[in-house]
């Protein structure tokens, strides 16, 4: 084992390093987010015109036609917070499984942290999802949806997903440049992810006996939790959702769990990274 | 040449210390294993192909030296420059590094056709190690090298690739460190612009950076480079003035051309004489089927006498490839007498001379022929060898003679 010593290294060294972690990250996140408009006149409009359109969609068929949410108030808020929160999970997680491959020649051309990769995908998500929330948030006053002094927890409930999404991304991303089947595996999974967690209905229909085991997914447990902060605050809370609140530990082990095992993997890969793409 | 390795020693410690480093690839059989297959044969070992890309290389370079890697594709040059630059991780030995490192190994990473030159400068720079701050500093700097002023606010996809080359020097150049690593860079631009990047190579060279960079373009080598080092097959074979790398680069170039082989053809009886070998030698009387351009070479053919002889003649014609002959040796020419020969006696006849023609191959036609008026053939050999001849220099003439140059105001 051995490595390159650079003399003369400062004491500031780590500052530096985190600087330019930081530095890289923010500028490949706001390109990436300049790219994602380019050439398109509307721009921004369009990054709400997704989540905005499945909600359309999932409003219409479960709420007009399977009449799912009449017993729940202002369920079409509900839906609307609940996409806009899977899809910031998914654009982490998901968006991070090719994230390496995909900047090949950055990372065999130039000495870098690896770590500003998966940064820029978390700043990323988060530029989209802060301002689809402003969105959201307009939508569901226009929906007479009384503000709630509860509305500070969301960017809890966000950063949550966050730990749990990235940890996850780190993971996959590290993986799928030796394994490429992780990208099908994955896709399989986000979809089951996306019917097992709370999006099309809410976590209260779940029957009471499963109700415990299907709250450990972390993303089911945020959109409860969702659901009493940010909508409606009559829905129980994920403290009274849950049968033994000690359950809950279980959700928070697998948040804080997959995030440090994604640190891990990803770290350990990292000097790798680039001879293995 | 003065001794390089006594400036790293005028200055206290070397910029760069490479020490023993070995890099292996270990490449699978098949690349991408799947998850099935895995688990289907958890315990099969994977085979693996392994690549020494870079075997025990160890270099001491000096500040302010400009250190040329060159090398045939594949032989580790870029694995090693990458090695530097901390982009692959070592297996065995270890580099050590004095002062700030540059980064990156390529000009124009990262560069987005969609987005404008101003943008693009901005992030180069800043993969580059440049603040962001820095970057908008020197943008104006940037831009007024690269001679671009009217474009900066042109999407990079409509630059022509010469401005893009153009404004990733300038970039690069910018960068703050004192050992910069370049991968292949001048071979772009045009004559203006190219004089530039010289005049900036000086300028850098006398600041006192470091500079190390990998190329194929030896007279680029010969340029710049106060030191070079050429690697073949992972290893270092040779480490040296430019010249004499430029030159086992060509060797080792040429080396491993299967000369084409011209059809041999031969004339005389045959009764008195026989050429049996026919080969080239350099200065240091090596037998050798490749030369340097200049260098001294002898054209040497064994004759086996039949019978007694008096005075025969012997000589040879040198041949390019297209068959002209570009030069004729002959005792008919010098001395007319080469005196008496018994039968069975094996004598080496051998001409040489300074090797001033062009780069190419050359074929040697030894003759033997009985003293007389008329040429009577004994033995003619055509193309009985070949010599394959490079130079660092083409001029396009047939010959390069040694030439004086001079500019005189009327």
């Amino acid at each position: 084992m051995s490595a390159i010593t650079v003399r003369n290294a400062s004491g500031n060294e780590r500052s530096a390093t985190i600087r330019r972690t930081w530095t890289l990250a923010w500028v490949l996140a706001v390109t990436e987010w300049k790219l994602r408009f380019y050439g398109s006149f509307l721009g921004y409009l369009w990054s709400l015109a997704r989540p905005f359109a499945l909600f359309g969609v999932i409003y219409l068929v479960f709420s007009e036609f399977a009449k799912l949410g009449d017993d729940v108030p202002h369920y079409a808020v509900y839906i609307l917070f609940a996409i806009v929160l899977f899809t910031f999970f998914g654009e982490i997680a998901g968006g991070s499984v090719q994230s390496l491959v995909a900047r090949e020649s950055l990372l065999r051309k130039v000495r870098f942290p690896r770590l500003v990769i998966p940064l820029s995908i978390v700043l990323g998500a988060l530029f989209n999802v802060g301002m689809t929330l402003v969105a959201v948030l307009i939508f569901a006053l226009l929906n007479g949806v009384y503000p709630m002094w509860t509305w500070i927890e969301l960017p809890f409930l966000v950063g949550a997903l966050l730990i749990f999404a990235a940890g996850l991304g780190m993971l996959l991303g590290s993986l799928f440049v030796r394994f490429r089947d992780i990208a099908p595996i994955w896709d399989v999974v986000q979809q089951a992810l996306f019917y097992g967690s709370p999006i099309l209905y809410v976590a209260t229909m779940v029957p009471e006996e499963y109700r415990d085991v299907y709250l450990i997914n972390p993303i089911a447990a945020v959109l409860t939790q969702m659901r009493h902060a940010m909508v409606d605050h009559n829905a129980p809370s994920i403290f009274d959702a849950v049968g033994e609140p000690w359950h809950l530990l279980i959700t928070a082990v697998i948040v804080f769990g997959s995030f440090a095992l994604g640190l891990w993997v990803f770290q350990r890969e990292a000097p790798n990274i680039a001879e293995n793409l | 040449m003065p001794g390089k390795d006594s400036a790293a020693a005028s200055t206290g410690h070397p910029a760069v210390v490479i020490d023993s480093v070995s890099k292996t690839f270990r490449l699978p059989h098949q690349r991408y294993s799947t998850l099935k297959e895995r688990a289907l044969h958890p315990f099969r070992s994977r085979v693996f192909d392994e690549l020494k890309a870079v075997q025990d290389i160890s270099v001491q370079i000096a500040p302010g030296e400009f250190f040329g890697i060159v090398g045939r594709n594949g032989s580790g040059k870029s694995t090693l420059l990458k090695c530097l630059a901390g982009i692959y991780r070592v297996d065995t030995g270890s580099i050590t590094i004095d002062g700030r490192l540059s980064p990156f190994i390529e000009l124009g990473v990262g560069f987005n056709m969609d987005l404008t030159a101003r943008e693009n400068v901005i992030i180069n720079a800043t993969m580059l190690g440049l603040t962001p701050k820095q970057a908008r500093e020197r943008f104006d700097d940037i831009i007024a090298f690269a001679g671009l002023e009217e474009f900066i606010d042109l999407k990079l996809k409509n630059y022509s690739s010469g401005m893009a080359v153009r404004l990733a020097f300038s970039i690069g150049i910018e960068v703050d460190a004192d050992v910069l690593l370049v991968d292949e860079v001048l071979a772009v631009g045009d004559a203006a612009f190219q004089h530039k990047c010289y005049q900036q190579f000086e300028r850098l060279k006398s600041e006192g950076k470091t500079i190390i960079f990998v190329t194929h373009d030896m007279s680029a080598v010969e340029r710049f480079c106060d030191r070079a080092m050429l690697v073949e097959k992972g290893k270092m074979v040779t480490l040296g003035a430019p010249r004499e790398v430029a030159r086992a680069y060509n060797q080792l170039n040429f080396a491993g051309v299967v000369h084409e082989a011209v059809e041999e053809r031969r004339h005389g009886d045959r009764k008195s004489a026989e050429i049996t070998r026919t080969w080239f030698e350099n200065e240091s009387w090596q037998h050798v089927s490749t030369l340097s351009q200049g260098e001294f070479c002898f054209g040497l053919f064994e004759v086996k006498f039949l019978e007694d002889m008096q005075d025969p003649i012997v000589g040879w014609a040198l041949h390019t490839q297209s068959g002209q002959t570009v030069m004729a040796a002959s005792s008919q020419f010098e001395r007319g007498e080469t005196g008496a020969f018994k039968a069975g006696e094996t004598v080496v006849v051998k001409i040489g001379f300074s090797f001033r023609f062009s780069a190419g191959q050359y074929s040697l036609s030894p003759v033997v022929a009985r003293a007389g008026n008329a040429a009577d053939i004994v033995d003619e050999r055509e193309h009985a060898a070949t010599l394959l001849v490079f130079a660092t220099r083409s001029t396009g003439g047939l010959v390069d003679l040694d030439q004086v140059l001079e500019i005189k105001r009327a």
